[in-house]
């Protein structure tokens, strides 16, 4: 006979994807992260925003071009830019791209600098920190545009030139690097202080215990983090059309202008903006909730 | 000051150390010769583990003098490093690199600090391995051996250094009791081949089977030592008769 137990304990709960998900493959992604659920949801609100507009245009009197025909004209533009530069979700793609390259750079050595034993660099790494994380993007985005020259004179007769939406990346990265400092302190304080002494009775020096066995450790609790950042930054890069870059935010608000300001197009084209942000960054988002409970329980 | 095998190679004089307010270490001193075995027992909290801390620098002593093959740790322009060349530690936790196989886990300090050719790392990594009873678990990592594997790769990555010390810090208080077995025949091996170690240890049985001198430590001082047969059979202050009694 098998005794019945009084209680069960949870000891530790299992991470719930692994076990019942199970892990995912590179192909089945994509139908995992649109499941019909989202797929019905997206398609309700723009579809009824459509037909709405669709109504609208067809009963409001003179006869005009439909709103999903104005969408499917203006699409190219908001998607690519004017032909033969670059702009629209391309350009907001490519400035999340170096903003984020330029924010974790720094912001991995702010970071590092953070614990430092020197207590003047570990002093103003905080507040360096501190500065830019709890600075309202949009004001360091003035900051730059306004401080930056548009060119730079090097020695030699080059001159580098810094346009529009150079500028622009810098005001983002600028936040960037002070939120991933942080991440990057949070990380290496969450290695065990076992790893550093063992690592200084082998002898290793500071620099190397830092390069050989803090920080590969630290990458991978960082990634979810790190890749949360991305997927904000890339929403936050529609404040670049306030200084005049022609991103898709721009390309749409001038779409509008050109089509004469009709009222029942406002909704549905700020919409598909909206469609085309959240189809890229919603993936990011559930792929790093997947990975950040995978990574839940580290031995 | 050259320092000869005639001498002892660990020496603490009035060793002294605290952390805030709190003396943990009330003036220790004792001599360790080459090719020693030393054991340290007492109640936790005596500061047996801050003892070997200091020895390899670790943590910084307050007043007296340790001298390791002449080294004075206390030495404010002392190269730690190369102290730490000189003495292995072997730790509680293991603290293996959870990124790195157990053979990297050995490679790593004497390629990156000793600079030694890679080559010859790898295949010397390889025989420590096998001496600690584990060939075949080269690409393991530390996260799939069990804790008795990983504190025997703990230990042949100290050796891999070619220390003329080891410090092992209550290597199997960690350990199910089956595993302890599997450390301790690793560490009375290295014994036997005249390696120095100082063992900070609850295995009395083990320390008096493996030790050449015995030093009871309570409340950041010696209170007592001597050989293990002697020690054990015949201590004299009450508080390590009482430590005894409740251990053995």
């Amino acid at each position: 006979m098998t005794a019945k137990p009084l209680a069960v304990l949870p000891v530790m709960a299992r991470p719930p994807a692994r076990s019942a998900a199970g892990d995912w493959g590179l192909w089945d992604a994509p139908k995992r992260i649109f499941t019909p659920r989202v797929l019905y949801g997206l398609l309700l609100a723009f579809g009824l925003c459509v037909l709405a507009g669709e109504a609208y245009a067809q009963f409001g009197g003179q006869p005009r071009l439909g709103v999903l025909a104005t969408m499917q004209k203006w699409l190219p533009l908001i998607l690519f830019g004017p032909p033969g530069e670059i702009g629209g979700f391309t350009l907001n793609i490519l400035v999340s791209f170096l903003t984020m390259a330029i924010g974790t750079v720094t912001g991995v050595v702010l970071g590092v600098m953070q614990v430092s034993q020197g207590l003047i660099v570990r002093r103003i790494a905080w507040a360096v920190t501190q500065f830019f994380r709890n600075s309202p993007w949009l004001v360091l985005l003035f900051f730059a545009i306004l401080l930056l020259p548009y060119r730079i004179q090097l020695p030699g007769g080059f001159v580098v030139p810094f346009p529009d939406w150079i500028k622009a990346v810098v005001g983002l990265a600028l936040p960037i690097m002070g939120n991933i400092s942080e991440v990057t302190r949070g990380a290496i304080n969450s290695i065990p202080t076992g790893q550093w002494e063992s690592s200084e009775s082998l002898a290793f020096s500071r620099a190397q215990t830092f390069r050989l066995i803090i920080l590969p450790q630290c990458l991978k609790r960082m990634l979810p983090p790190w890749m949360n950042w991305y997927a904000i930054l890339t929403m936050a890069t529609t404040l670049i059309s306030i200084v005049g870059v022609s991103d898709s935010m721009t390309l749409t608000q001038q779409a509008l202008a050109a089509e004469g300001g009709r009222g029942e197009l406002l909704i549905p084209m700020y919409l598909l903006l909206l469609l085309l942000f959240f189809i890229y960054c919603y993936p990011i988002a559930r792929w790093t909730q997947v990975l950040e409970r995978r990574f839940a329980i580290i031995t | 000051m050259a320092w000869t095998s005639a001498e002892p190679i660990v020496s603490l004089k009035d060793v002294r150390k605290s952390f805030g307010d709190v003396e943990v270490l009330k003036g220790i001193s004792f001599d360790v010769k080459k090719g020693e075995v030393i054991c340290i027992i007492g109640p936790s909290g005596s500061g047996k583990t801050t003892v070997l801390r200091c020895i390899n620098a670790l943590v910084p002593i307050n007043e007296g003098s340790i001298l390791v093959q002449g080294l004075e740790v206390r030495d404010p322009k002392l190269d730690k490093l190369e102290l730490r060349k000189k003495v292995g530690m072997v730790f509680q936790q293991y603290n293996l690199f959870p990124h790195r196989t157990a053979l990297e886990n050995i490679m790593m300090a004497p390629i990156h600090v000793l600079k030694q050719d890679k080559a010859k790392v790898r295949d010397r990594a390889a025989k420590l391995l096998a001496k600690v009873r584990l060939a075949g678990k080269e690409d393991a990592y530390p996260g799939e051996l069990s804790g008795g594997q990983q504190q025997r790769v703990a230990i042949a990555r100290s050796l891999a250094m070619n220390p003329d010390v080891m410090l092992f810090d209550e290597v199997t208080a960690a350990l199910d009791p089956e595993t302890v077995k599997e450390v301790l025949v690793t560490i009375r091996e290295l014994a036997e081949e005249g390696m120095t170690c100082l063992l900070v240890t609850h295995e009395m049985g083990f320390a008096r089977e493996i030790g050449d001198h015995i030093y009871f430590t309570d409340r950041g001082v010696i209170i007592e030592h001597g050989a293990p047969k002697e020690f054990f059979a015949n201590a004299r202050d009450p508080r390590t008769k009482e430590f005894l009694s409740q251990i053995l």
